[in-house]
C-alpha cells in the first residue's frame, strides 16, 4: 500500500520533544493580540446594536466627534461597498459584501451585537463616552432566532434579495432559505421495504461559540501613503491581509499582517472583525489604532457554529445490514448565507456503507451572529442524529453498538456517501481497537451507562509556503505561514530535522509575517501538518541537496558519490579516504563553496486522507439535580502516523471536551427580544478541567501515502463523536434518550420527572 | 474517455439535472473548460465551490492534476474546516 519508510528507521518524527514555542507562553512572554503596544496607539471600540433586526435610520456622530479625546470615528459610510461576489479566503461560504456588511452594519442591523459604528480615542473610558453620544436611530423589524421558525412563510424576511437555491426553478419570492442541497442514491423507498427494523428521530442542537480563551484583538497603522501594517491574532495572516485590503480597498502588497500569538481559535479565528475597523480608525486619526473584544462581544458579535434540526431514520435488516437512510439537516447560518449544512451533509453518513439513502440540508438565515467554522463545521450535529439513531437501532436488534458500525463501516473501496471512493482509510482498524480498549469491556457500576459513537471529516491539503535556512554554524531556521495553534512549530522543526538530519533543538521554526514568507492558506481544516509540512519537508529536501553538492565541492568528488546519512556527508567514492563532513562543517564554509544554503518551497498540497474517529464514553446522572457526569472517556482515532504525538493527544483531549461541553451545557440563550442572554462564560458553561476526567486516547496509525512521513489531519475529527457519545450513554445509564442538546441539568432532570410520572 | 459525476445537487441547476458526463479531457483545467463548454456557468461555479475528486483522493484547486482514462471522477463541494 505504502512505500513510506518504516516508523522505526525515524529518529525524531514520532518522539515528544518540548515544544518550542513552550518557555515563553508558560512564562507570560508569548505577545498575543492585545499585547501589542505602539508608539502614540490610542484605543478603538465599537458602538453595538441593541436589536436583533432593525433599519438603520440614521446616525448621528456630531456629539461623539466633538468629545476631547476622540481622535476618529467610523461607521459604514467610511468602508467601500462592495459587489455581492464570492470572495475565496478562509473557510466557509461568504460573499465581500456579506463579510463587510457584517463588519460594519449597512442599513440594517441583523443581530444583537452587530457593529454599528466605532471610535478611537486617548483612552478606553473616553471611548465608552463616546460611544454614548454616537445617537443612532432605529427602526425596530420583527426578528427570528431559530431555524424552522426562520424556514416558515410568515417569517420575517432578513434580506429581501434573497431568494433559495437549490430547488430547480428559481423561486420568486424572497426566503431566509438561502440553499438546499441535496445527496442521494439509490432507491429510498425500496431500501426502506426491504428493512426489517427501522427507527427514526428529530434532534436538535443550539448554536455554540468555539470559546476561545483569548478574545479578538488586533493593532492597526495606515500611513497617509496608504500602507498599512496590521498585528493580530488570527488562524492565517494571509487570510486577514487579503480581507483587510478588499474592505479597504486597497493592494494586497500595502498591508503588512504580523501574526501574533493566538489563545485559541477552532475555527472562528479565519475572517475578519476589527482588523478592518482598526485600519479605517488609524487611517482617519493617523495614528495606531489597538482594539480587543470583551467576552460579551465575541459571543454577542463573532460566529458561533450552527444550532440545527436533525431528523433521520435508518432502515436495517435483521443482522444489522444498513438498507436506507434518510437525513434532513436544517442549520441557522446567522445573519448571512453561509452555514456548514454542506458539510453536514457531506459527512452525516460518511462512516457507512449504505445503498440508498437520500440527504437534505437546508441553510438558513436568522437574527444571530453570522455562524463562522468551528472544528469539523457541520458534522458534530449531524452526527449526533446519526449515531444517536445507531445507538437505537444497535439497542433494538440487540447487536454490540461497535459491531453494529463494523458491519457498516466504510473500508477501502466503498463509495463514500458524498461521492469518491475510500482508499487508505482507517475506520475498521479505529473500531477494532476501540473494541480491543479495557475501557470497552470495564464493568459498569449500578446506575453508570456507557455510549458510543464515531465520526468523521475529510481532512484538506492546500496551498502553503515554507523555507529552510542554514545558518553559519549549522543550525536551522524553519519559516512558514502558518499561525501555530496546536503546536505546529515543533511538527514542522521535526519534520526538518528529520530530513537533515539535525537534533530538534538544533531546528528554530518561526512564523513569518505576510512580507518574510510565501502565501499559505489559513491554519485550519486539519492541514498545516500535512500540507505545510509537505512544503518544509521538501524545502529540506532541496537543503540537503545543496549540501551534498557543497560536499562534493569540498572532496572534488562526483555529486552522485555523495550520500546524506544522520547529518553528515559520506564519501562514497572507494578512491578516496575522506572522513564524513557534518552539516556544521559545511555551513562553515558556504562562501567558499557557492554561497549562503536556504531554500524555499510553495506548494498545493494533494491527497490529504480522512480521518475517523470513535469515542467510548461512561458517565452516571444525579437523578436529583439532574446533573451528568462524564466518568470514563476514550478517544480512538485514526491518526496517519502522529509526527509529535503528545499534540496529536492533545487535539484528540481538546476535541472530545469541546464536544463533551456541547453535550451537555453550552448553549447559546435568547431571550424574547432576540438578545443573548448569557454572553459571558458564568453563564455560559463550558467544562474545565474539574469537570472531567482525564481523557484517554488511542493513536490507531494508518499511514496517510501522499505525506512523506504518512501524517493525516487530527484536530476536527475528535469533536465529531462525542454529542453522540454522551447521549448515548445518558440513554444507557437512563433509559432515556436525550434528542435535544445540551442536556443540561434542568433539562435532564425535566426528563427523568416526565419518565417518573409517566411511570405512576 | 473519464466519466464526471456530481456527487450533490449543488451545481445541477446548471447542467439541467444532469449529473454525470464523459469527457475528452487529461487534466482537471481541461475538463472544467469542457465543462463550461457544455453548461454555460459550469465551470466557474466549479472553480469557486467544488472540489474534484480523482480515484478517491480530493483535489482542491489543481488545475494541473491528471485524469487518468478510466478515472472516478466526483465532483463534490469545497472542503473547509476548522
Amino acid at each position: 500500500m505504502s512505500d513510506l519508510p518504516e516508523k522505526s528507521l525515524f529518529r525524531v518524527v514520532g518522539t515528544r520533544p518540548i515544544r518550542p514555542d513552550g518557555v515563553d507562553k508558560v512564562t507570560g512572554k508569548a505577545a498575543f493580540g492585545a499585547d501589542i503596544h505602539l508608539p502614540g496607539m490610542v484605543i478603538g471600540k465599537i458602538l453595538r446594536s441593541p436589536h436583533p433586526h432593525a433599519r438603520i435610520v440614521s446616525i448621528d456622530t456630531r456629539k461623539a466627534r466633538a468629545l476631547p479625546g476622540v481622535k476618529a470615528l467610523v461607521t459604514a459610510d467610511d468602508f467601500p461597498d462592495l459587489p455581492d461576489v464570492d470572495f475565496e479566503a478562509g473557510e466557509g461560504a461568504a460573499t465581500l459584501r456579506d463579510i463587510a456588511h457584517n463588519v460594519m452594519a449597512r442599513g440594517k442591523v441583523l443581530y444583537d451585537g452587530h457593529a454599528v459604528a466605532a471610535v478611537a480615542a486617548i483612552s478606553p473610558w473616553i471611548c465608552d463616552e463616546a460611544l454614548a453620544l454616537i445617537e443612532v436611530k432605529y427602526e425596530v423589524l420583527p426578528h427570528v432566532i431559530e431555524v424552522e421558525a426562520a424556514m416558515a412563510a410568515d417569517a420575517p424576511i432578513l434580506n429581501e434579495n434573497q431568494v433559495t437555491q437549490g430547488l430547480g426553478a428559481k423561486p420568486d419570492t424572497p426566503s431566509n432559505i438561502a440553499k438546499r442541497t441535496v445527496l442521494n442514491r439509490g432507491d429510498l423507498e425500496a431500501g426502506f421495504a426491504e428493512a426489517d427494523m427501522i427507527v427514526e428521530g428529530r434532534y436538535r442542537t443550539q448554536p455554540v461559540h468555539q470559546g476561545y480563551i483569548e478574545p479578538h484583538a488586533c493593532a492597526a497603522s495606515m500611513s497617509a501613503d496608504g500602507q498599512g501594517e496590521v498585528w493580530s491574532s488570527s488562524q492565517g495572516q494571509f487570510v486577514i491581509r487579503a480581507l483587510c485590503a478588499k474592505l479597504m480597498g486597497a493592494e494586497m502588497a500595502d498591508i503588512k499582517v504580523t501574526p501574533a500569538e493566538i489563545g485559541g481559535g477552532f475555527g472562528g479565528k479565519t475572517t475578519v472583525y476589527l482588523e478592518p475597523v482598526a485600519l479605517a480608525l488609524s487611517k482617519q486619526c493617523g495614528a495606531p489604532v489597538k482594539m480587543t473584544m470583551t467576552r460579551d462581544e465575541v459571543f454577542r458579535a463573532t460566529g458561533p457554529t450552527s444550532g440545527g434540526v436533525i431528523e433521520v431514520k435508518l432502515g436495517a435488516k435483521k443482522d444489522g445490514t444498513l438498507v436506507a437512510a434518510q437525513v434532513e439537516l436544517k442549520y441557522q447560518a446567522g445573519a448571512f448565507p453561509g452555514s456548514p449544512v454542506g458539510a453536514a451533509c457531506m459527512t452525516a453518513l460518511a462512516c457507512y456503507d449504505i445503498p440508498n439513502f437520500l440527504i437534505t440540508g437546508w441553510d438558513v438565515i436568522t437574527n444571530t451572529p453570522k455562524v463562522a467554522a468551528y472544528r469539523a463545521p457541520g458534522a458534530p450535529a449531524a452526527a449526533f442524529g446519526v449515531e444517536s439513531a445507531m445507538d437505537e437501532l444497535a439497542e433494538r436488534l440487540g447487536i454490540d453498538p461497535i459491531v453494529l458500525r463494523e458491519k457498516n463501516g466504510v473500508r477501502d473501496g466503498v463509495k463514500a456517501s458524498y461521492g469518491p471512493t475510500f482508499k487508505d482509510i482507517g475506520f475498521q482498524e479505529t473500531l477494532a481497537a476501540a473494541k480491543a480498549h479495557p475501557h470497552y469491556s470495564a464493568p459498569l457500576a449500578p446506575g453508570v451507562g456507557r455510549g458510543v459513537a464515531a465520526g468523521f471529516w475529510f481532512n484538506i491539503g492546500g496551498e502553503s509556503t515554507a523555507a529552510v535556512h542554514i545558518t553559519e554554524d549549522g543550525s536551522a531556521v524553519v519559516v512558514s505561514g502558518n499561525p501555530d495553534i496546536g503546536g505546529s512549530r515543533a511538527s514542522m522543526a521535526m519534520m526538518a530535522a528529520e530530513v537533515l538530519g539535525l537534533a530538534v533543538e538544533k531546528v528554530r521554526p518561526i512564523v513569518g509575517d505576510t512580507a518574510s514568507i510565501g502565501y499559505s492558506m489559513l491554519t485550519g481544516g486539519s492541514r498545516t501538518t500535512f500540507a505545510t509540512g509537505m512544503a518544509v519537508t521538501q524545502a529540506a529536501e532541496k537543503v540537503v541537496a545543496e549540501l551534498k553538492v557543497r560536499a562534493a565541492r569540498t572532496w572534488d568528488v562526483a555529486e552522485d558519490n555523495v550520500a546524506w546519512r544522520d547529518g553528515e556527508a559520506i564519501c562514497l567514492d572507494p578512491a578516496k579516504d575522506n572522513k564524513p563532513l557534518s552539516l556544521a562543517a559545511l555551513a562553515g564554509h558556504t562562501g567558499k563553496t557557492g554561497g549562503p544554503i536556504s531554500a524555499e518551497v510553495s506548494l498545493n498540497a494533494q491527497g490529504a486522507g480522512p480521518g475517523f474517529g470513535v469515542h467510548i464514553c461512561d458517565v452516571e446522572v444525579d437523578g436529583e439535580t439532574g446533573n451528568v457526569t462524564v466518568l470514563r472517556y476514550t478517544a480512538v482515532q485514526d491518526v496517519g502516523r502522529a509526527i509529535h504525538p503528545a499534540y496529536v493527544e492533545g487535539q484528540l483531549q481538546g476535541g472530545a471536551v469541546q464536544g463533551i461541553g456541547w453535550a451537555l451545557n453550552e448553549e447559546y440563550v435568547f431571550g424574547d427580544d432576540g438578545r443573548m442572554q448569557n454572553s459571558g462564560f458564568l453563564d455560559y458553561r463550558m467544562p474545565v478541567a474539574s469537570d472531567l476526567p482525564m481523557i484517554d486516547t488511542v493513536l490507531v496509525e494508518v499511514p496517510n501515502p501522499r505525506h512523506p512521513f504518512g501524517a493525516k489531519g487530527v484536530g476536527e475529527v475528535p469533536i465529531v463523536p462525542p454529542l453522540a457519545a454522551v447521549a448515548n450513554a445518558v440513554r444507557a445509564a437512563t433509559g432515556i434518550r436525550m434528542m435535544e442538546l445540551p442536556i443540561s441539568p434542568p433539562k435532564m432532570r425535566a426528563a427523568l420527572d416526565a419518565v417518573a410520572q409517566a411511570a405512576e | 474517455m473519464p466519466r464526471v459525476v456530481i456527487a450533490s445537487s449543488d451545481a445541477l441547476e446548471l447542467t439541467g439535472g444532469v449529473a454525470e458526463f464523459d469527457v475528452e479531457a487529461d487534466t482537471v483545467a481541461r475538463m472544467i473548460r469542457e465543462l463550461d463548454g457544455r453548461y454555460p456557468g459550469l465551470g466557474e461555479e466549479i472553480e469557486r465551490r467544488m472540489a474534484v475528486a480523482i480515484n478517491g483522493e480530493i483535489h482542491q484547486d489543481a488545475w494541473m492534476e491528471a485524469l487518468p482514462d478510466d478515472a472516478e471522477i466526483v465532483l463534490i463541494p469545497k472542503i473547509g474546516g476548522g
